[in-house]
């Protein structure tokens, strides 16, 4: 084997590669989330269109988000594989459960929030991208042409509540995996300092809360001012 | 005070092993290890095999006194190894469960005995200073700054037991490993060789089939040194200079 792949097969060059995905994924999810608050705008969805509409033409973007699509994969399976090795490695369990303070739950239990998160990203890209592509999505003129309502799909799948509910479930996983992910990917990187750290880790826990619970405020408002 | 310990008996490291109940009447000023003596005195009077546990030293420095007490390495006290814990720390008529280090890399031998051979084949990838023997040096001939002396000692104080591991729901030697990267590559002596040994270690310390770090953090919690997580980082971006940059391979 060259340097090169023995570097990423080791175990700190796994983890390199999950800390560099995860953190690329926190990214997105600001960029994500700025965006879906034009849907909080009352204007019938006019502002949200318009975004859309850039966001699926622009080559910048579609670069962009293949290269997203391509990271969470990496990140999704590469995680999958740690798991598995490491139960491996483990063995047997001690019989009774450690008491230690300082270990969070959702340190512990990654691989299962991460399972979680994608089942509920299948759901959203199946909603939203799928039906999308499969051109079920009605057409809207602005005075600019006809471009594609997407705002009417997030209005009608918002009007369920068990899609609703089902944003939220992902989304609370979403929170805990951040929570624990978010200062562990800096300390994977080996950004470890008692400077710093204390910073990392709190502006890690206010996203693991603030990003999700943005998210949330969506369906939640629609359901319950628009829809209903 | 009155005790029920259930204890891991296992023959050999075929044999599947399981939990044995024996009750001993302690006093609380025993460390957790006479405690295990007065239980091996009562089996062998019984003519039972007696339970087979490592110990050395006694006094916290040798890190071979390693059982899971209650779930927990090393058992209930912070920064304590099982030979500095006192029975004081528990009740009249407590159940204590004891079991072996749990990890596949250190398979048991007999009972609470496992095999750590593992961390001595790190060790034997870099952990040590090359030099030319003869007379030591003066220790104050190289001046190292007062804050880098601390963090080297620090991570120097890693006693090699293995609790890190058994803590660690993966089973990772990460605070093992880097303690030892540490306390070597923080000081100018270690320094020469800094770049072979993090790339050797690491590759003998997965080799071994130790797990991959979640920075779970059980096994600074459980250390009995409290070796600190700063070190874990500093391997990992140690290990990231010396891939990158060095000419070691
Ligand atoms: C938007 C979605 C996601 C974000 C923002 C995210 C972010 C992160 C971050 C920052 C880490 C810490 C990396 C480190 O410790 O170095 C992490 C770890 C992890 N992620 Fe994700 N993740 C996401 C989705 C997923 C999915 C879909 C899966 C799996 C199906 C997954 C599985 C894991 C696992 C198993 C770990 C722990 C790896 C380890 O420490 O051993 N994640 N994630
Ligand atoms: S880091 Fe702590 S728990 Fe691990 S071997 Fe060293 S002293 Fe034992
Ligand atoms: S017997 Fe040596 S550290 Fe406990």
């Amino acid at each position: 084997m060259s340097w090169i792949t023995n570097f990423l097969t080791s175990s700190i060059g796994r983890k390199l590669l999950m800390s560099l995905t995860g953190l690329f994924l926190i990214l997105f999810l600001i960029v994500h989330l700025a965006g879906n608050f034009q849907l909080l705008k009352s204007d019938g969805g006019q502002a949200f269109n318009e975004y859309t509409l850039f966001m699926t033409t622009s080559p910048l973007i579609k670069v962009i988000s293949y290269g997203n699509y391509i990271f969470i994969l990496l990140h999704a399976v590469l995680g999958i594989t740690i798991w598995l090795k490491n139960r491996k490695t483990k063995g047997k369990t001690s019989a009774v459960a450690s008491k230690s303070a300082d270990v969070t739950w959702a340190s512990k239990n990654m691989a299962l929030l991460g399972i979680l998160i994608f089942a509920f990203l299948m759901l959203h890209m199946g909603d939203f991208w799928l039906k999308m592509k499969m051109n079920q999505t009605n057409m809207i003129d602005y005075g600019t042409g006809p471009i594609k309502d997407l705002y009417e799909n997030v209005y009608n799948s918002y009007s369920q509540w068990w899609i609703v509910i089902a944003y939220l479930v992902g989304l609370t996983a979403l929170s805990y995996h951040l929570w624990h992910g978010f200062a562990s990917a800096f300390q994977t990187l080996g950004l470890n300092h008692r400077k710093y750290t204390p910073v990392i880790q709190f502006v890690g826990k206010a996203f693991a809360i603030l990003v999700p619970l943005g998210f949330a405020i969506i369906p939640l408002y629609f359901k319950l001012f628009i829809v209903d | 005070m009155k005790l029920t310990l259930k204890v891991w008996r296992q023959k050999n490291n075929k044999a599947a092993g399981q939990f044995e109940t024996y009750n001993v009447e302690a006093n609380e000023h025993m460390s957790f290890l006479e405690m295990m003596d007065v239980l091996n005195e009562q089996l062998i009077d019984d003519k039972k095999e007696p339970v087979s546990f490592e110990h050395d030293c006694r006094e916290g420095i040798c890190g071979t006194c390693n059982m899971v007490i209650n779930g927990q390495a090393h058992g209930p006290q912070k920064g304590t190894t099982t030979c500095q814990l006192h029975m004081r720390h528990f009740k009249e008529g407590d159940t204590i469960t004891v079991e072996p280090w749990r990890a596949t890399a250190f398979p048991v031998i007999k009972d609470l005995v496992v095999d750590r051979s593992s961390f001595d084949r790190i060790i034997q990838a870099g952990g040590y200073i090359s030099v030319n023997t003869g007379q030591a040096v003066d220790g104050n001939a190289i001046p190292i700054e007062k804050d880098v002396a601390l963090k080297a000692f620090d991570a120097a104080t890693c006693i090699g037991c293995g609790a890190c591991v058994s803590a660690c729901p993966n089973g990772s030697a990460m605070l093992f490993t880097s303690a030892k990267v540490s306390h070597l590559g923080l000081l100018p002596q270690g320094e020469v060789e800094h770049s072979r040994r993090v790339i050797n270690m690491v590759a003998q310390m997965d080799k071994e089939g130790f797990g991959m770090c979640s920075n779970v953090g059980a096994c600074s919690a459980e250390c009995p040194k409290e070796i600190s997580l700063e070190n874990i980082a500093r391997m990992n971006r140690e290990y990231f200079k010396a891939v990158l940059t060095s000419d070691v391979k």
